[in-house]
């Protein structure tokens, strides 16, 4: 129960209905007199289900259907399952409000209605996005019990073939390929671009910042075509697996910066100073304490961006041409991905290679969730906080420190205690050169 | 110039010169400056290419077609008769129907996640939108094209019986209340992809509104309360109004996205080549879907001509897309909380 009493915490409303309520000026201050200090305090409760709103909500929905009922059944010309559902709720509304209306101001029964209606709000969007994937997955039930579905490739099967014949394995072995090329472009310069935008910050880098985040939800079909008036058009190259990949990591590059520049930027700064105040080079202190510390958002991110270009149909379309025939070679001859394979199963009439779509279209999702999954549990914790396996490493790591500052010192490790932290060989003789002269020149 | 100077002056070195912040330090710091900074110029030029070479492509039909091109609205590339006037309408009719569901969908969902849901609920459901934002647009399109196309003619239906006088929900050829009207005229409709490319983006506008709603003030969330607001008077007082670049935001980018869905869309709609206002009926177009259907069988021409179309999708969401950026970079959204 949502408990708010006016007479102690003037609300908004309260506030306005005081002056026009009350004559006297005095009348306000009448009910706060009564003695303070004889009532507990208790905290307020926001939110929470209480035994008179479950009354209210049920006698609401009771009447709600009823009166549905009536007006379909009886009353007006209404007709239709839709039609029903939508009357029954803004009816089931109406009188919940006023049912709330009998105990609590208005300011309350506002809030008791909004919640309704967001609860609704995260259901709709809830189970709709649930029955998309149910039902993929329950039209793909079909298809999916057969063995030679993820063994065979399309070539030897017909359109009128039975489900036993025929499978998707060219398009597994396809999807892994072209998304082995766009990994292998995309994550280097991504990362690579993101620590830029980390650390060497300057007008140009906002510049490129902008562009990235701008180009985020670049469309799909356009990084193909880029990728078709360059590589196939421009170069004569035919299409290739090679292409797709190459379209792939076009789409999925901004994705990847722009995920990895936001954890990058959650790199406490405190870490990066220390490193810099031991004397580390900026390149060390990158990469061994920037990376580190970001590592579980930096593989989410690239999870998450591979979740994004696995699914993506439209560049492949342009780019990696079709194929019923197992190819793994990206560079010769067309190659095919699971997305494609999904989209020209179902164009197709014939009920086996629409259930194959589907089939193919349950594969592709368990995939993607498996990627999710696995970015979850290992960038599920944010920058600093560490696994159990990761805390006992930094614990052994600072004692075998401790067990070394505490050994007879060597001339060696008292020049330059700080480098021999992140380097156990001894340090260049550029840095030595490079550091010594900066005490003497304070003396 | 000058610091060489102070430092062959050795002996006044009690005066205090100004420490200098060295960024680089050393040859390696300076390959690593110069490698990111390459990194940096290869993306920007990536990306420039994705527009530069799009126009290369496209100058042989924007220079045969000329301002024509805007104001066209048939496709016949090899007769020069060709403009993206259809499709155009088509894409944008397509993103309205969308963003007009998604953005309730979105928002309320946010608001649940980030104040209504029960706390040990609310990671799961993070989880659960993050999710549904990774699922293929392909899946989204089946399910349209499977299940939703016979299970929207009835709402089609009553919208266009009910609300028939406003001109976007007319249908032709379509007596109002007429029960034995055939139902087909509602099935490839720009209102069942509106619906469909609405559930793919919802998500994402939902992930992103819901990140900045978490990031309203505590200090003043409470202070709401402490006033005696109620829990929807504070998300009106505190979480909304600090939210609002992020609601914006978040609708730009779906936008976005829907503007530049294809695959779902393609699935969907029958294509037809005039601009097509009614959206309840059957017959729409996309920019992206005419791509997708015509770049096997173009000539040279008229690939130029989809080349020409693809620059102007890609404009048009580069310009949502900024204005997206600036409008969540100018607001208060994001900034850090002093309480």
């Amino acid at each position: 129960m949502t408990v708010v009493d006016l007479a102690k915490t003037p609300g908004e409303q309260g506030a306005l209905a005081t002056p026009t309520a009350s004559p006297a000026p005095v009348a306000p201050v009448a009910p706060v007199v009564p003695d303070p200090v004889s009532v507990p305090e208790q905290p307020r409760r926001i939110g929470g289900v209480s035994r008179s709103a479950v009354l209210s909500l049920t006698g609401a929905g009771a009447s709600a259907l009823c009166v549905t009922i009536l007006l379909f059944g009886e009353l007006a010309p209404f007709s239709g399952m839709l039609g029903f559902v939508v009357t029954a709720y803004l009816v089931f509304l109406a009188v919940y409000a006023v049912l709330t209306g009998f105990e609590e101001d208005g300011q309350a029964v506002r809030d008791r209605v909004m919640t309704v209606v967001l609860w609704t709000a995260a259901t709709l969007l809830f189970s709709a996005l649930a029955l998309v994937v149910g039902f993929t997955a329950w039209r793909g039930k079909e298809a999916l019990p057969h063995g030679n579905f993820f063994t065979q490739d399309m070539q030897a099967a017909g359109p009128l073939d039975p489900l036993t014949n025929g499978g998707i394995a060219h398009a597994m072995a396809g999807t892994l390929i072209m998304m082995a090329i766009a990994l292998t472009i995309s994550v280097p310069l991504g990362l690579a671009c993101a620590v830029y935008l980390n650390q060497i910050p300057g007008r140009f880098s906002r510049f490129v910042r902008t562009i990235v985040e701008a180009m985020t939800a670049l469309p799909s079909i356009v990084a193909g075509l880029m990728v078709y008036a360059v590589w196939i058009l421009g170069l004569g190259m035919p299409k290739s697996g090679l292409a797709a990949g190459f379209a792939i990591s076009v789409m999925m590059l901004p994705i990847v910066i722009r995920a990895s520049d936001v954890v990058l930027r959650l790199v406490p700064g405190n870490l990066t100073e220390a490193a810099e105040a031991l004397g580390a080079p900026r390149w060390r202190t990158v990469w061994h304490v920037v990376l580190p510390t970001a590592r579980s958002g930096l593989a989410t991110a690239v999870i998450l961006g591979t979740a994004r270009g696995i699914g993506e149909t439209s560049p492949v379309l342009l780019t990696a041409g079709f194929t019923a025939a197992l190819n793994a070679d990206p560079t010769a001859g067309p190659m095919v991905s699971l997305p494609l394979a999904v989209f020209n199963f179902v164009k197709s009439p014939q009920p086996e290679m629409i259930a194959r779509g589907f089939g193919a279209a349950a594969v592709l999702m368990t995939m993607v969730l498996v990627l999710f999954v696995i970015a979850r549990v290992i960038g599920g914790r944010g920058p600093g906080h560490q696994t159990r396996r990761q805390a006992r490493r930094t614990a052994r790591a600072s004692r075998r420190d401790v067990t070394r500052f505490a050994a007879p010192h060597t001339p060696a490790s008292v020049s330059v205690p700080g480098l021999s932290l992140f380097e156990d060989t001894a340090p260049q003789p550029h840095d030595t050169a490079a550091s010594a002269p900066a005490p003497g020149d304070n003396d | 110039m000058v610091s060489t100077q102070v430092a062959s002056g050795r002996p006044e070195s009690d005066r205090p010169v100004p420490r200098r912040l060295y960024a680089a330090r050393g040859f390696g710091d300076r390959v690593f400056r110069i490698q990111l900074t390459a990194t940096g110029v290869v993306v920007l030029a990536v990306m420039a290419a994705v527009g530069l070479f799009l126009l290369l492509r496209a100058g042989q039909a924007l220079h045969a077609r000329g301002f024509a091109f805007l104001t066209t609205a048939a496709w016949q590339p090899d007769v020069h008769n060709f403009g993206i006037a259809a499709v155009l309408t088509g894409t944008l009719l397509i993103a309205l129907v969308a963003v007009t569901i998604s953005v309730p969908l979105a928002v309320g969902t946010a608001l649940f996640i980030s104040d209504v849901a029960p706390r040990g609920l609310r990671r799961t459901l993070v989880s659960m939108v993050d999710l549904m934002a990774a699922v293929p647009s392909v899946v989204y399109g089946l399910w349209g094209l499977f299940f939703l196309q016979q299970h929207v003619i009835g709402l089609s239906r009553w919208l266009s019986d009910w609300f028939g006088w406003i001109p976007l929900f007319t249908v032709d050829g379509i007596q109002p209340g007429d029960p034995l009207a055939s139902a087909s005229v509602y099935t490839a409709s720009t209102f069942v992809a509106g619906i469909v490319v609405a559930l793919m983006v919802a998500p994402i506008q939902c992930s992103v509104m819901r990140e900045v709603f978490a990031q309203a003030p505590a200090g003043e969330r409470e202070g709401a309360y402490a006033l005696g607001a109620t829990r929807w008077g504070m998300i009106r007082a505190v979480v909304l109004p600090y939210g609002k670049g992020g609601i914006i935001g978040g609708t730009m980018l779906g936008l976005g996205r829907a503007l530049g869905e294809t695959i779902a869309v393609y699935l969907i709609i029958s294509p037809v080549f005039t601009i097509q206002p009614h959206i309840l009926q059957t017959g729409s177009n996309s920019v992206s879907s005419l791509i997708a259907l015509h770049y096997g069988d173009s000539s040279e021409f008229g690939m130029s001509a989809l080349m020409a179309a693809g620059l102007a999708l890609f404009l048009l969401t580069l310009a949502v897309n900024f204005t997206a950026s600036s409008v969540a970079a100018r607001s208060r959204s994001g900034a850090q909380s002093e309480a």
